[in-house]
């Protein structure tokens, strides 16, 4: 943001209308942010966002928002690396699949991920026969943060592979690399920063996730009561430790929104 | 690839616009559908659980009054009290606890003394078959019983404290939901093993759960109040209203929904 205020102001050639409605837009997203924080109370901040129940929710968040981001960085680099690089039929179809998550309400989520691996899905009455419970566990908060979470890593790292190209695996597969070398030595540091967006982009959504979780893993403190549901359950009974949590979480978004595309912004 | 993301995230944005229209128009369907001046519509706020009775309550009501429109919505207690206090236009609100009726009347919202028109106490719900085998409040601590109940914040929550408290019996539950209807979805799909739930739950919910009744429910029941709003467009028709659901009628549909007098 810093870069643009300084730069001198021009239209760049577009109409002075689209510049009024893209103000319009803007505001669309700022105004009710910034009425969030004029609604926090602000002598009590310290009090609401530090209560045992607060913590909890958060250190949980925390918790699971990473293992989820490193779940998605396991599967979805090889993911991304097919869908850039290889060719067979039926790949936009797969690709179509795999965003899907991106546009399905969160809560559909949830029913698909009970059916899949709850006590009575399809996967899940085979684990429970071998002792192993998923829903209501925090590997079901973690599964469900997967599931919204992946296509954000995918998409970036996809991206990011295409962008790059393959001249360079080319030239170092000619020179007898085998193709993991290639992979480890070539691809990944060409586009590092394509995963770390993806990551950072896949870590704020699984922090976010809601739907999928409460249909999918319930709500309990310490175990799969994460900073949204505890918000969502606040607002009841106390709407100023809502308020104050969600504050939290926009600034988590903030921060790594500064992160992602704070360093990018010149381009 | 950079297409394929913005058309990704126009998607995602288009859907949640439609998601955003389609919601309001059940809230607050105040005039784009009204046909004729003579046509009236007649807001009513109902906690969750009065979905079915007060669905069937305002078809009888559109009957006998000929151009009102009944636009309902429904939705957990405190969820439609922080609405109104916010300025949602609900002409009468009809609530599953006392407690958040009490929001409202503090804050001046409401004409006169609002009037209790059902009760409604906690039941056992258990999947079909019931698994775990479950016959009493004490079988919900079984070790290996997975059970669900509501947090404590939400009034279906605070009933069942109340009874935890009365009988010294502590539940260790897998989930605190903060909807009754969370519960109930929990029972139903065989996640949990048992839930506790309101009576008119496991009635609404069919065949889908089996519904064990015990005494130690009896120490928390929950009063339905209905009260007709001060910011009232049509505060006639919402008296009657009011008056249908307190009056025989009204009654009647409410037992049958396993509602219980006040």
């Amino acid at each position: 943001m810093s870069e643009r205020v300084r730069q001198r102001s021009t239209l760049g050639g577009i109409p002075a209308w689209v510049a009024v409605v893209a103000a319009v837009g803007a505001l669309l997203i700022v105004i009710p942010i910034v009425s969030l924080a004029t609604r926090v109370d602000w002598p009590n901040f310290a009090v609401l966002v530090t209560s045992p129940s607060s913590l909890a929710a958060l250190a949980l968040s925390l918790r699971t928002s990473v293992a989820s981001t490193a779940l998605c960085v396991l599967l979805g680099v090889p993911l991304a690396l097919v869908l850039a690089r290889t060719s067979f039929p039926g790949k936009r179809i797969l690709r179509a699949l795999i965003l899907l998550p991106l546009v399905l309400p969160p809560v559909v989520g949830g029913i698909a991920l009970l059916a899949a691996f709850g006590r009575r899905g399809l996967l899940g009455s085979s684990l429970e026969t071998m002792g192993v419970s998923i829903a209501f566990s925090t590997v079901a908060v973690v599964l469900a943060q997967t599931f919204v979470a992946l296509p954000f890593l995918v998409l970036s790292l996809e991206a990011a592979l295409r962008a790059a190209g393959s001249r360079y695996e080319a030239v170092a597969s000619t020179l007898g690399a085998s193709p993991s070398s290639v992979f480890r030595r070539v691809t990944l540091p060409l586009v590092l920063p394509g995963l770390v967006t993806g990551a950072v982009l896949a870590f704020a959504r699984a922090l976010g996730e809601f739907g999928a979780t409460l249909t999918f893993a319930g709500s309990l403190e310490g175990v799969t009561r994460t900073l949204p549901l505890e918000i969502y359950l606040q607002r009841e009974t106390d709407p100023d430790a809502a308020v104050a949590l969600a504050l939290v979480l926009v600034v988590v978004a903030v921060v790594v929104m500064i992160v992602t595309y704070g360093r990018r912004e010149i381009r | 690839m950079r297409k394929v993301v913005l058309s990704a995230l126009a998607v995602v944005g288009a859907v949640s616009l439609l998601a955003g229209c389609a919601s309001p128009s059940t809230g607050s369907g105040n005039g784009a559908s009204q046909t004729s001046v003579v046509d009236q519509t007649l807001t009513v706020f109902a906690a969750a659980s009065l979905k079915g009775t007060f669905t069937e309550l305002a078809s009888e009501f559109e009957k006998s009054h000929p151009g009102v429109t009944v636009s309902l919505t429904f939705a957990g207690s405190a969820d439609l009290v922080s609405q109104i206090i916010e300025g949602a236009p609900a002409d009468v609100v009809a609530f599953a606890d006392e407690k958040n009726m009490a929001k409202l009347t503090d804050a001046k919202l409401i004409r006169g003394t609002p009037q209790l028109f059902a009760s409604n106490t906690l039941e056992i719900a258990v999947p079909r078959g019931n698994p775990a085998d479950i016959t009493s409040f004490q079988d919900l601590t079984k070790p290996d019983a997975k059970v669900v109940i509501c947090a404590e914040q939400v009034p279906c929550g605070s009933a069942t404290t109340k009874i935890e408290q009365a009988t010294g019996i502590t539940l260790s539950p897998v989930s605190e939901e903060s909807a009754v209807t969370d519960v109930l979805g929990k029972v139903s799909s065989g996640e949990a093993d048992a839930g506790l739930v309101y009576v008119t739950d496991v009635e609404a919910a069919g065949d889908a759960v089996e519904g064990i009744t015990f005494p130690e429910a009896a120490g928390a029941v929950n009063k339905y109040p209905v009260g007709v709003t001060v910011g009232a467009a049509q505060p006639e028709l919402a008296a009657e209203f009011a008056t249908l659901i307190a009056g025989a009628e009204g009654q009647k549909i409410l037992a049958s929904a396993g509602f219980a007098k006040p």
